[in-house]
């Protein structure tokens, strides 16, 4: 299933913070979004994801989605959006209540999801007895849980420590690696997407407009390697000197406000 | 590789250290346990010694032990229980018609722009009325029965639940419910699951005040107009100069909220335990 973005603009009240987007996320591809803080990343995914109306435009799917995608489209939030008086298993739980299954196949569904994020002995824990990596797993277990086409991942790392972030990037890089499952993935951190992605959609400052989409010409198995290290500097180097004007004036821009 | 150096001790040099001087000290919450207890009671010995030793007169501010004197016999009497018990009856029925339909507003206003625009102002309008002033049109609608008394308390607690409960509402983190859409998880089960659960701790915040607005006015409405009752007894004590009575009665008050205040800490522990 691909996943489309048809020239999305969009403005809230006077300020224009997207305009005339158009990408397409295909089957199984991982797609990162950078761009200088405001540029309208955290809004573009809200829209492809169905949660904002887009003023002009629209997000649009082709191809049917993988048989038993209970939810095609499916967010892994910045701040994780765990339900504080639900244990770890009861918000993986939180969205299959409502999806037709048999407790039974709910249950052999959640233990899934709980063992593939390392979480099997925490199923009992309430959300803030958890460090923000585990919390951010439960996130993603509960991602995992409905059988996504396509992960929408808002800066989900961007609320952890820097050494939590190194520890879920590698689960992140496992879970996408047999390619059944795509991602968008919106972040501000340069080596994240260079990290992560196939291909890096780089955004103007506001209003959002695509500069330049470029392809990592690595595999991601390739970039865990030591000798991927130099050339995935220059790609990050590349991307910055094409955010780094941008960002600056961006940042001017939001101390002005 | 890392290079690795051996643990560092301090250095016998020739000049002499001195310790950095502790400087954070106070401005930390918490304090004795039993301080409070302890301060209570000294100031129950000294009311009680003033007492004793004859230095205020009796019959403006009875010694403690005569006030728990007439406790005793109220209680032994039977004319406690009577009175409590009529207190309660009012209390309970009036507190749960208007937590009841003060939920249902508040949830309506929470969750309708329609319902919001309209009971808003509706609330606001009417919320600072004292609604012990509405006793005696209450009086002409409903009759001198209990009728009224209830109604006043369920005024009282209404307003204040429906905006407590609104405000809890309001409180729910919009990343919870915008979660619950990304789900397609239906709108009843995100009131059932993300709504109602995240506006409890206002809720219940909520009861405490109302608690305390239902006692209020049971007491004065059975100041007002009633036989019995705690409010109806402290007003016939002060008539006839019983002040032991009257100060029983305000203990008694007192112990009640105390009760009720326990019961919500209860409910507060067992219901948001996840907090």
């Amino acid at each position: 299933m691909d996943l489309i973005a048809d020239h999305i603009s969009h403005r809230f009240g006077a300020l224009d913070v997207l305009d005339d987007v158009s990408f397409t996320v295909r089957a199984g591809e991982v797609v990162a979004i950078v761009g200088p803080s405001g540029c309208g990343k955290s809004t573009l995914l809200s829209i492809l994801g169905g949660l904002l109306r887009p003023s002009k435009g629209a997000a649009e799917l082709r191809g049917a989605p993988p048989a038993g995608s209970l939810n095609p489209l499916t967010f892994v939030f910045q701040d994780f959006a765990l339900l504080p008086w639900n244990t770890v298993e009861e918000n993986v739980a939180f969205p299959l209540l409502h999806t037709g299954l048999s407790a039974g196949e709910r249950r052999a569904v959640i233990d899934d999801a709980l063992r593939r994020t390392g979480l099997t002995d925490f199923r009992a824990a309430y959300p803030k007895q958890l460090s923000g990596g585990m919390r951010q797993r439960v996130g993603i277990a509960r991602a995992l849980a409905v059988r996504p086409a396509i992960l929408l991942m808002d800066e989900p790392l961007s609320a952890l420590d820097s050494q939590t972030r190194e520890l879920l990037m590698e689960d992140f890089v496992g879970l996408l690696a047999d390619g059944a499952m795509g991602a968008v993935y919106v972040t501000h951190n340069l080596e994240e997407a260079v990290r992560l992605a196939d291909r890096v959609v780089v955004l103007s400052r506001r209003p959002g407009r695509i500069r330049e989409i470029v392809t990592i010409p690595m595999t991601r198995a390739e970039r865990g390697t030591a000798d991927a290290r130099g050339p995935m500097a220059a790609l990050q180097g590349e991307l910055w000197s094409l955010i780094r004007k941008e960002a600056i004036d961006a940042e001017r821009e939001v101390q002005h406000a | 590789m890392l290079d690795r150096a051996p643990p560092e001790t301090k250095d016998q040099s020739a000049e002499a250290t001195r310790p950095v001087a502790f400087r954070g000290a106070g401005f930390t919450s918490g304090g004795s346990r039993y301080s409070g207890w302890i301060a209570l009671a000294l100031v129950i010995a000294v009311w009680q010694l003033a007492g004793s030793a004859g230095w205020v007169n009796p019959l403006f501010l009875p010694a403690p032990s005569a006030i728990a004197v007439a406790i005793a016999k109220l209680a032994t009497s039977g004319a406690l229980w009577q009175h409590l018990s009529w207190s309660i009856m009012r209390i309970g029925t009036g507190w749960i018609i208007g937590t009841a339909a003060g939920v249902v507003v508040g949830f309506a206003i929470g969750l309708s722009t329609m319902a919001r625009g309209v009971g808003i102002t509706f609330i606001s309008a009417l919320f600072p009325i004292p609604k012990i002033a509405l006793l005696p049109l209450l009086i002409l609608w409903l009759g001198i029965g209990e009728e009224p008394k209830i109604a006043t308390i369920a005024l009282g607690v209404f307003f204040s639940t429906a905006i407590s409960v609104y405000s809890g509402v309001d409180a729910v983190p919009r990343n919870l419910i915008r979660m619950a859409q990304s789900f397609n998880v239906p709108f009843h089960a995100i009131v059932r699951r993300v709504i109602w659960p995240g506006a409890l701790p206002s809720i219940l915040a909520g009861f405490r005040i109302t608690a305390s607005v239902a006692l209020l006015l049971v007491v004065s409405a059975e100041m007002i107009g009633a036989q019995y009752g705690i409010g109806a007894f402290v007003l016939q004590a002060g008539n006839l100069m019983q002040t032991d009575q009257l100060l029983a009665g305000v203990v008694i008050l007192s112990l009640f909220g105390l009760v009720v205040g326990k019961l919500i800490n209860l409910l507060e522990t067992r219901l948001l335990h996840w907090r």
